[in-house]
């Protein structure tokens, strides 16, 4: 009696269907990492209980605090990634992490939650008046963080800061014609970005055009976890089977390249599958966001679900070969607690904004 | 400027979610399309490059052919031993890598500079040894401490070894690792998948000439291996075929006695069996250790090879152009009979001299032989005679006969890289020199021409075959190394068929008169010291050729530095009713033919026709000296 009653108090704030898909994500993560890397799984096991005890407290959080906490964390993180340009260790070449003395930060990762929840903030406080005005500045809240995060450089994080940034701007209601304004603007500003990109950037779309062209070397990558998907076929080639996978012919295959590895092992079959769990993870996430009873749950809760939607397409994207390679990994599935601490709070937010909705309605 | 009510607001929002829906189904349809391409339409394709990638093909190198001599006798063979291999591009120092390997195992300077050598001359990833034949503590060691090494490894391989070191060296000859212009011979026959895994190629001598049929074929192991090329699993193997071996037509013993005979002084010897062409002995001395080349020589020993007076890397046998001195005054007098020139009996008085024009040329007895007949012109050795004889012959007639004779062409050994030497004649002058005034021919030119002076310039086993070919009734063969190749699978053999190149239109009663006055030489000419005492009836002829000019000074052999002095040479063929054994000798500056280079014919007849070894030493230079005085 005693232990159903505190059970059902720890299940409470947990939304059902959000959990399974979830649950079902996780389990194909440790499929997957059990084949790829088995030597991690208790690492990545850890990380998980981690990951879902922030879920479980953020769930628990209502909006409101959240609401709250908007704007400090916002600061907080924009100040930490300018300590970062400052003082930052240089690890690959790149200025991203920032040593606190007991232990290292990135806060371009805090910036990917920060930012929804700081511009969804933003757009609840100006909800009655909202003029091409507030959309700047909005802007601005955006692209101060991204630029400090390309520059480290860090540049798929920058892009899905930019993209969480931009979902809450467009489902608060940029207009079409500013849309459709900044699409053109950029396409003539294509050409002249050429130029501004760095070397390997640009070599890395080149890849992406033609990688056959440097088999061994910046094209092996894609190359590589092409085979992998394409050889695995309709049913894929069985669990620890996958050759490209094992003989260790797929990069990062537990980190970014993971994808590669299941759908070598799993086939046209697991990748449905994945599919088709992402999307229901999304359209769940929508659906509460439709729910909410804020305008800043509601911004809140589509950025976040759209951020997961983000990261499975452009990860999936790079590593069968359609999009450039920037470092994104596959939400839920790639080995890496930080990610997965994201993505938990993420889903810890949604919950909260779900059993909450009925209360702020009123 | 906007106002919304949140009624509004609600309804545009879930406009844009439902876009946002729409899209995100979009995006993913998008993946899907790409993964059917990919998994289905594609899948053939990338299955192929996945197993492709999986499976690697790992030749392995088959066993080089023996070579062995007639009786059997290993003269090349291989032996399996550990080397250390480094990988350099799978090593970031290679400096550091070599001192750190040499904490522990032997690595000497020489070890190094034979590394660099190699290290240039190949790719980065080609594995090389920085030492070979390690000891089994030398590899214990290494394995101990193999995981501080990256890139570096022990393999076993198999190493050419010439047993009998520096003995016949210049038959064997040698393998070295493949060059470009290995390379190139290997694709001109296209054979390039044969060699995948052989980094040794035939360099000289045998080695070289027969490269592809002591090669054999390289068998492959389909392995599988990981990203990094290292082998997991064996899939399938295909055995090598083992290079065929080569049975010589050489006699190692003669080789040996032959070998022994010129003591430390240079020159060549080429015996043949005149009725098959079959080499039996083939020497060029001095010789050079040909196992030195199988690791990679070092660049000291590779030049000091070189480098060296006594030009030991020189086959005087095949390579050595030397003017043939009176062994070609057989020659010359069989031309004469064929011509029409001279009958045997017809006889010359010799003063000592003949002046032609205001030049004089002497004989080498003082005084003159008298009356001098074809057999006395051999036996003593005339030159009045052939003086006389060239200039009555003409040169033409001179160059064309003994062209047909195979002087001043390649025999066609099967040894590469044979010289033509020198057959003169005004055409060949005219094509040698730039100057007019030296491309003519002066009639005074055809004069020394006769004693196998002037121009003339003959490799040794040119000599011996138109010996072998006087002593076969001129007939003659393409003088050959390799009696029979043998499978090494089936054990078939296949006979290198003796080749009779062509039958020269001679008279048999010319070539009895020239065979008698060289039996006349042996029993009571120049060569008759040599071949005293002998049981067997043997023919020969004596020769000095002049490597230096006296221009009318009296020669006096120990007067003059060791270089300047003159070749002896030698031809012989025995028993001389029915030929075994036909032969040319060559001292370099070893003095007069009759005391340097017959007593080595001598020798080789005596084992080649009665199995009986040599007596004491070679003659020295003190013996030649005392001689010279006599």
């Amino acid at each position: 009696m005693m232990l159903r009653s505190l059970w059902q108090k720890l299940v409470a704030p947990i939304d059902g269907p959000l959990m399974a898909f979830t649950g079902l994500l996780l389990l194909v993560a440790l499929i997957a990492m059990g084949s790829a890397s088995p030597e991690r799984m208790t690492a990545q096991l850890i990380n998980l209980a981690v990951a879902l005890a922030i879920m479980r407290i953020v769930a628990q959080i209502p909006p409101q605090r959240l609401m709250h906490l908007a704007l400090p964390i916002y600061v907080l993180g924009v100040l930490l990634l300018v300590a970062v340009a400052l003082f930052g260790d240089i690890s690959k070449g790149a200025r991203r992490w920032l040593n606190l003395g007991f232990m290292r930060v990135q806060p371009s990762e805090l910036m990917k939650i920060a930012m929804p929840l700081m511009l969804a903030w933003y757009f609840q406080k100006h909800e009655s008046l909202l003029r091409m005005r507030e959309y700047a500045f909005a802007a601005l809240l955006l692209l101060v963080p991204v630029a400090l995060i390309a520059r480290q450089p860090d540049l798929g994080t920058a892009i899905l800061v930019l993209a969480a940034g931009f979902y809450v701007i467009f489902l608060a209601g940029l207009p079409w014609k500013v849309i459709f304004g900044l699409a053109a603007a950029a396409g003539a500003a294509a050409p002249l970005a050429w130029g501004l990109l760095h070397d390997y950037q640009r070599q890395r779309i080149l890849t992406l055009l033609d990688p056959e062209k440097d088999p061994l070397g910046k094209g092996f990558h894609i190359i590589q976890s092409t085979i992998a998907i394409g050889s695995g076929g309709i049913l894929g080639k069985g669990w620890g089977q996958g050759t490209q996978a094992q003989l260790e012919f797929i990069p990062e295959r537990h980190t970014d390249f993971i994808f590669a590895v299941y759908s070598e092992e799993f086939g046209l079959l697991g990748n449905l599958v994945l599919l088709l769990l992402y999307s229901l993870l999304v359209g769940r996430g929508l659906q509460i966001a439709l729910n909410a009873a804020t305008p800043f749950t509601r911004l809140l809760a589509g950025a976040v679900t759209l951020i997961f939607f983000t990261y499975a397409f452009v990860n999936m994207g790079m590593v069968s070969g359609i999009l450039p390679v920037v470092g994104v990994p596959l939400p839920f599935i790639s080995y890496g607690g930080t990610a997965l601490v994201t993505l938990c709070l993420g889903i810890g937010i949604l919950m909260s904004i779900h059993k909450n909705r009925m209360l702020l309605q009123k | 400027m906007e106002f919304k009510n949140p009624q509004e607001g609600l309804e545009q929002f879930s406009r844009r979610v439902t876009i946002v829906g729409g899209l995100v189904l979009v995006c993913f349809l998008l993946l899907f399309a790409r993964f059917v391409w990919l998994q289905i339409i594609q899948h053939d394709y990338y299955r192929t490059r996945a197993e492709e990638n999986r499976i690697s093909l790992v030749p392995i190198t088959p066993n080089r052919g023996l070579i062995v001599d007639r009786n059997g006798e290993i003269l090349a063979r291989n032996y399996s031993a550990y080397t250390l291999e480094i990988t350099p591009n799978q090593v970031n120092d290679v400096e550091a890598t070599i001192d750190g390997l040499a904490e522990f195992i032997d690595i000497e300077t020489k070890d190094r500079r034979r590394f660099k050598k190699l290290m240039e001359e190949s790719k980065r990833f080609d594995s090389l040894p920085i030492r070979t034949r390690l000891t089994d503590a030398e590899v214990a060691k290494f394995i101990a401490r193999r995981f501080r090494f990256p890139g570096v490894e022990i393999k076993a391989r198999l190493f050419r070894q010439y047993p009998r070191g520096a003995f016949a060296s210049h038959v064997l000859g040698y393998i070295g690792r493949i060059t470009e212009r290995d390379i190139g011979r290997i694709e001109e026959i296209e054979a390039e998948a044969n060699y995948r895994g052989t980094d040794h190629f035939g360099k000289t001598g045998l080695e070289q000439h027969y490269e592809f049929e002591l090669h054999g074929k390289s068998g492959f192991e389909q392995v599988e291996v990981d990203a990094g090329g290292r082998p997991v699993r064996t899939l399938a193997r295909t055995a090598p075929i083992p290079g065929n071996n080569l049975t010589l037509t050489l006699d190692s013993k003669l080789q040996s006695i032959a070998e022994e005979a010129f003591g430390d002084r240079k020159g060549a010897l080429v015996a043949i069996e005149p009725s098959t062409g079959g080499i039996l002995a083939l020497v060029s001395v001095p010789n050079y250790d040909p196992n030195q080349f199988v690791d990679g020589i070092t660049t000291i020993d590779w030049q000091a090879l070189n480098e060296s007076p006594q030009k030991p890397m020189v086959n005087r046998a095949l390579n050595g152009a030397y003017p043939p001195g009176s062994t070609f005054k057989p020659f010359m007098a069989l031309g004469a009979l064929t011509l029409g020139k001279r009958r045997p009996e017809q006889a010359i008085s010799d003063p000592g001299f003949f002046n032609f024009g205001d030049h004089t040329f002497r004989d080498d007895k003082k005084g003159g032989h008298g009356m001098v007949d074809m057999y006395k012109s051999i036996v003593e050795s005339c030159d009045t005679y052939y003086y006389l004889l060239a200039n009555d012959m003409g040169i033409d007639n001179i160059a064309s006969f003994m062209g047909s004779l195979g002087f001043g062409s390649r025999t066609g050994i099967d040894i590469d890289g044979e010289s033509e030497g020198t057959l003169p004649s005004p055409a060949w002058k005219k094509k040698r020199f730039k100057k007019p005034e030296q491309q003519k021919w002066y009639a005074g030119e055809t004069i020394s021409i006769g004693i196998g002076q002037g121009y003339n310039a003959y490799t040794p086993i040119q000599l011996a075959q138109a010996t072998a070919t006087l002593a076969n009734n001129g007939v003659m063969f393409r003088p050959h190394l390799v009696k029979h190749i043998t499978d090494t699978r089936t054990g078939g053999q296949r006979l290198i068929e003796p080749e009779p190149l062509k039958s020269l239109l001679l008279k048999q009663a010319h070539i009895d008169v020239i065979k008698h006055a060289m039996v006349g030489v042996n029993k009571e000419g120049t060569g008759a010291r040599a071949f005293a005492g002998a049981e067997y009836v043997s023919a020969g002829k004596t020769g000095t050729a002049q490597v230096f000019s006296l221009k009318g000074a009296d020669y006096k052999a120990h007067a003059l530095k060791q270089e300047l002095r003159d070749h002896a040479l030698f031809i012989a063929f025995a028993p001389a009713d029915d030929p075994r054994i036909a032969l040319a000798v060559l001292v370099e500056n070893g003095g007069f033919g009759a005391q340097a280079a017959a007593p080595i014919a001598r020798q080789i007849i005596d084992y080649y026709l009665l199995g009986k070894f040599p007596q004491g030493a070679a003659p020295t230079d003190e013996a030649a000296k005392e001689a010279d005085e006599e």
